[in-house]
């Protein structure tokens, strides 16, 4: 560990609409090792979407991606031009998106759509070699009669199969990163557990790194190292998993986790986070999250808190994280 | 009133239309047609080219007033029998815009309204409905219309009854396909449980959902019926010969084109164009407004 | 495969029985046949005689079904005007009206697709714009209008094509064309221009519309992120599924040029079977009304049933049923 793979620096992705500018991704700054895995949570609307399709440089108009630096393998993504992009997507960074009915191609055969990013990506294989690596990474992602089904098309596939499908394809190149954007909202909570069980032992065994997209903290805290929770288009904490599950620092990573819930405890009735997301036109103007605080203090309403070290490798932006931590110390104690 | 007005000058939709030049040239267009088909004949019109004390042979082919030998008397010129094209125009759009507007409420109100009944209660109207339209869809409307005309005759009631025959089936399409999958939807499931009748689960649920459709459709159907009134009655089937038409004033211009009088077919001509691609402009502002697949 | 040849076979048969019965009840009030038949001086009793001899006097059902049973043996009777078996007379015009609908449906197809991808590929772009605008101009005009206008320019005032007919013909395909006639062109230029304007707008809109949706679609967005290249996201992927709609209407708008051949053929004096049947329409020549009606649905249907099986060849998704 410890040699960065993407080191990314003030990244902010502005649409500029009708309403006026939604700032979907506000100056984040995070890092990702070597063969890591890193979960990226928040609510929906939070940014952590924009934030990866920033990365790869595909928002559409009217947005626009501005960063300080997007760095991977030493390299700096700002500067790369469109045609370069077509190189490192795919082939250093693959996607693995929400919703498997829709991200394939209705009119090609799962077999064509595979081989696409072979004939793109690995231009020294002839034919017979692509369908054979075809074939193999059908199996690798688990698909039963792989020969015979690389004739299919999508529709001919279910949730999950598809899924693993898109998978595969992710897969073909052997990128050094795959960012996986929700990658099982869309499907039953039987498969769900699979998918998510496949793509780690994947990635681990390429020695790939992944960066998990998902609104479910219960997800994340099983497969990843380490966490960015996001919020309003801003990092409000990231630290080692173990550190944000027991420790959180932010008011939110705590609320996060209270709502939860929890089979073998008994609970009367769910916590969950008073309020709701504030309206992007709109944003308040200290501390994004103060209005559904219950820490709100005066400070919080008026200036925005800065991100600070709270433990190794953990950071948080919040005035008063040590009171936080006094205040639940004291009510454990008591 | 005033309330709505200032909400609608403050809408999306109305930014989107100062923006939108092609948007404004249509309305000015259908404006000026608008204006024209009402006040044209007592403020405009020359003379009434229809009635024959007024025309007078002796002045018959005058070229246009800027030609040599045109007079300001006749802006356009004159056609064989000495009529004045400009009046002559301002008499004919009237026709054109009474059948295209006519013609595309009966369709829309008949199609529409089939439309729901089709998609809200199913079963064998919806069958029957549907069965008629797919026959009638696998037929060009001209084709329909140019055999309906050919059998019942020429007259301004019959080419409009035409053309709510042949104009109703893509509002019951589009209108069955929509409540279709409004009535899917859990809020209408729920409306139902409640025991609202459906009368008014369609006027209040249904409807709104399906308005901006039908407000597409019938724009471009409007467009669509004038040129087809004028395309017919230059065939000699629509508007008979005694009556106000730009169709039938092209096609009296088009026996003496080739003695290079070309006046009397171009104006006529160019003001149909006028007329339906202000029409259509509008019709395809509101398509991109309207339509949430864009969006 | 060969269900569904089946199945469609018999809804063919339906449509078309539908059809016939409203064009044979509706057409019962064109003129009197045997009035048509005979000079304005004929007795009453010779017009009996005729109706008699032609069958008029039976009661309809009966009439009805010798129709159909003579329509099956392709038997529509002899023209009033003309004197000759109605469907000789059409098949004699049938090439003339099939080659100018087959040129203008290449016309807009070629001009109309590519036009339809950069609009839609670049909707901001300043000649998009013109594109758009120029198409809505496209579907405004009056078809019969625009045939007047070239002629006059191109014949009357320059004198550079000719204003009306089909010129030499030459054997091709198995039947008599002009295209392929030295100079045969030159006759079908104009009329060809005329009937395509409109389809090339319909198409060219519609290709813009599809590639425009496609492109917000997932699929598109993925293949980005495979790092496929702009041109092939849009060639390979959005338009195959674009297209999809765009054969459907294709088909319908076969269909409408053969309904406006009737004014581009009565403009041009094109010999094809459009201007053959407004001949008829004024003369009240029903044989031939109805014959050309029959006809054409048969081809319609034909047209639709071809539009279906190129369907399942680009869309994976539906079967044939």
């Amino acid at each position: 560990m410890g040699e960065k793979l993407l080191e990314v620096e003030n990244l902010r992705t502005y649409f500029h609409t009708f309403g006026g500018v939604v700032k979907a991704v506000d100056g984040i700054s995070f890092h990702l090792d070597k063969g890591e895995i890193l979960g990226i949570v928040g609510e929906s609307g939070s940014g952590k979407s924009v934030s990866c399709f920033s990365l790869l440089k595909l928002v559409e108009e009217p947005g626009v991606v501005e960063a300080h630096k997007i760095s991977f393998q030493g390299r700096d993504l700002t500067k790369a031009t469109e045609k370069e992009m077509t190189k490192v997507r795919g082939k250093d960074i693959a996607m693995v998106f929400q919703d498997p009915m829709t991200s394939l191609n209705p009119l090609y055969t799962v077999g064509k759509q595979i081989e696409e990013m072979l004939i793109l990506h690995e231009s020294g294989m002839n034919k017979e070699q692509r369908r054979e690596r075809c074939i193999e990474l059908l199996k690798a992602v688990g698909i039963p009669e792989p020969e015979q089904r690389l004739k299919d098309y999508p529709h001919q596939f279910s949730g999950g199969m598809r899924q693993r499908v898109v998978i595969a394809i992710a897969l073909a190149a052997n990128p050094k990163l795959i960012i996986a954007d929700e990658p099982t909202t869309a499907l039953d909570v039987t498969i769900q557990a699979q998918i998510l069980k496949l793509m780690k032992q994947l990635v681990r065994e390429r020695n790939a790194s992944l960066i998990l997209i998902t609104h479910d903290l219960a997800v994340v805290s099983e497969m990843v190292d380490r966490i960015v929770v996001m919020y309003c288009g801003k990092i409000v904490e990231q630290g080692p998993v173990e550190e944000i599950i027991h420790n959180p620092g932010h008011p939110y990573t705590e609320g996060l986790l209270a709502s939860i819930p929890r089979l073998r405890k008994e609970q009367e009735r769910l916590d969950f986070i008073p309020g709701m997301v504030p309206n992007m036109y709109d944003l308040p103007k200290g501390c994004l999250f103060a209005p559904r605080c219950k820490y709100c203090q005066e400070e919080c309403k008026n200036t925005m808190p800065d991100m600070v070290e709270i433990g190794k490798d953990h950071k948080a932006a919040c005035h008063f994280i040590q009171n936080l931590r006094q205040s639940k110390d004291g009510r454990k104690e008591g | 009133m005033k309330k709505a007005a200032k909400r609608f000058l403050k809408s999306e939709f109305f930014f989107h239309y100062k923006k939108n030049l092609p948007a404004i040239i249509g309305t000015v267009l259908i404006g000026i047609a608008i204006f024209v088909a009402l006040f044209g004949r007592q403020l405009l019109a020359i003379q009434n080219p229809y009635d024959l004390t007024q025309i007078d042979l002796s002045n018959s082919y005058l070229p246009p007033a800027w030609l040599e030998g045109g007079s300001w008397q006749f802006p356009l010129g004159t056609d064989n029998q000495g009529r004045c094209i400009f009046s002559a125009i301002i008499y004919g759009s009237v026709s054109s815009l009474t059948i295209g507007i006519c013609g595309m409420s009966f369709a829309c109100l008949i199609g529409t309204t089939l439309g729901l009944l089709a998609g809200y209660f199913g079963g064998i109207v919806d069958g029957i409905i549907m069965r008629i339209a797919d026959i009638q869809l696998s037929f060009p409307s001209m084709f329909i219309a140019l055999f309906i005309l050919s059998v019942v005759g020429q007259g301004i009631d019959k080419l409009l009854i035409a053309l709510v025959l042949v104009g109703w089936v893509t509002y019951a399409r589009t209108v069955r396909g929509a409540t279709l999958s409004v009535k899917k939807m859990e809020y209408i499931e729920a409306s139902r449980t409640v025991g609202i009748p459906d009368f008014l689960i369609i006027i209040r649920h249904v409807m709104p959902n399906v308005v901006s459709s039908v407000i597409v459709l019938a724009t471009i159907q409007m467009g669509d019926f004038i040129l087809t009134e004028a395309a017919l009655s230059f065939l000699g089937v629509g508007v008979p010969v005694t009556e106000p038409s730009l169709g039938l004033l092209v096609k009296n211009g088009f026996d003496v084109l080739f003695s290079g009088l070309w006046w009397t077919s171009v104006f006529p001509g160019m003001y149909i164009m006028l007329l339906v691609f202000g029409i259509n402009l509008m019709g395809d502002f509101l398509r991109d407004e309207l339509n949430p697949k864009l969006k | 495969m060969f269900k569904y040849i089946v199945k469609r076979l018999a809804q063919t048969i339906v449509v078309l029985f539908v059809v016939a019965m409203v064009v044979f009840i509706l057409t019962n009030y064109i003129g009197d046949p045997a009035a048509a038949l005979l000079t304005e001086e004929a007795t009453y009793e010779t017009i009996q005689e005729v109706r008699e001899q032609l069958g008029l006097n039976d009661p309809l059902p009966v009439q009805f079904v010798n129709f159909i049973k003579d329509a099956v043996r392709g038997d529509f009777g002899n023209s009033y005007v003309y004197k000759q078996p109605v469907l000789q007379l059409i098949g004699e015009r049938m090439p003339a009206t099939l080659e100018l609908v087959g040129i203008t449906a290449l016309m807009t197809l070629i001009i109309a697709i590519p036009l339809g991808v950069f609009a839609g590929a670049f909707p901001k772009s300043r000649i998009s714009k013109l594109i758009m605008t120029g198409s809505i101009l496209g579907i405004s005009l009056p078809t019969f209008w625009i045939g007047m206008m070239l002629i006059y320019i191109f014949s009357v005032k320059y004198g550079v094509l000719p204003a009306s007919g089909r010129g030499r013909t030459v054997a091709a395909l198995g039947m008599q064309l002009s295209i392929f006639a030295p100079g045969g062109w030159r006759y079908l230029v104009m009329p060809a221009i005329t009937l395509s304007l409109a389809y090339i707008a319909t198409i060219l809109r519609l290709t813009r519309t599809g590639i425009r949706e496609n492109m917000k679609q997932d699929y598109i967005k993925f293949a980005r992120a495979k790092g496929v290249p702009a041109g092939s996201v849009l060639f390979r992927h959005a338009l195959k599924n674009a297209l999809i709609p765009v054969v459907t209407v294709f088909g319908i708008n076969i269909g409408k040029m053969f309904a406006f051949t009737t004014i581009t053929e009565t403009i041009f004096a094109w010999p094809g079977m459009g201007k053959l049947l407004i001949d008829a329409i004024y003369r009240s020549d029903r044989p031939i009304i109805v014959a050309y009606l029959m006809i054409t649905s048969v081809m319609f249907v034909g047209i639709n049933f071809i539009v279906d099986i190129i369907y399942t060849i680009i869309d994976p998704r539906i079967e044939l049923r």
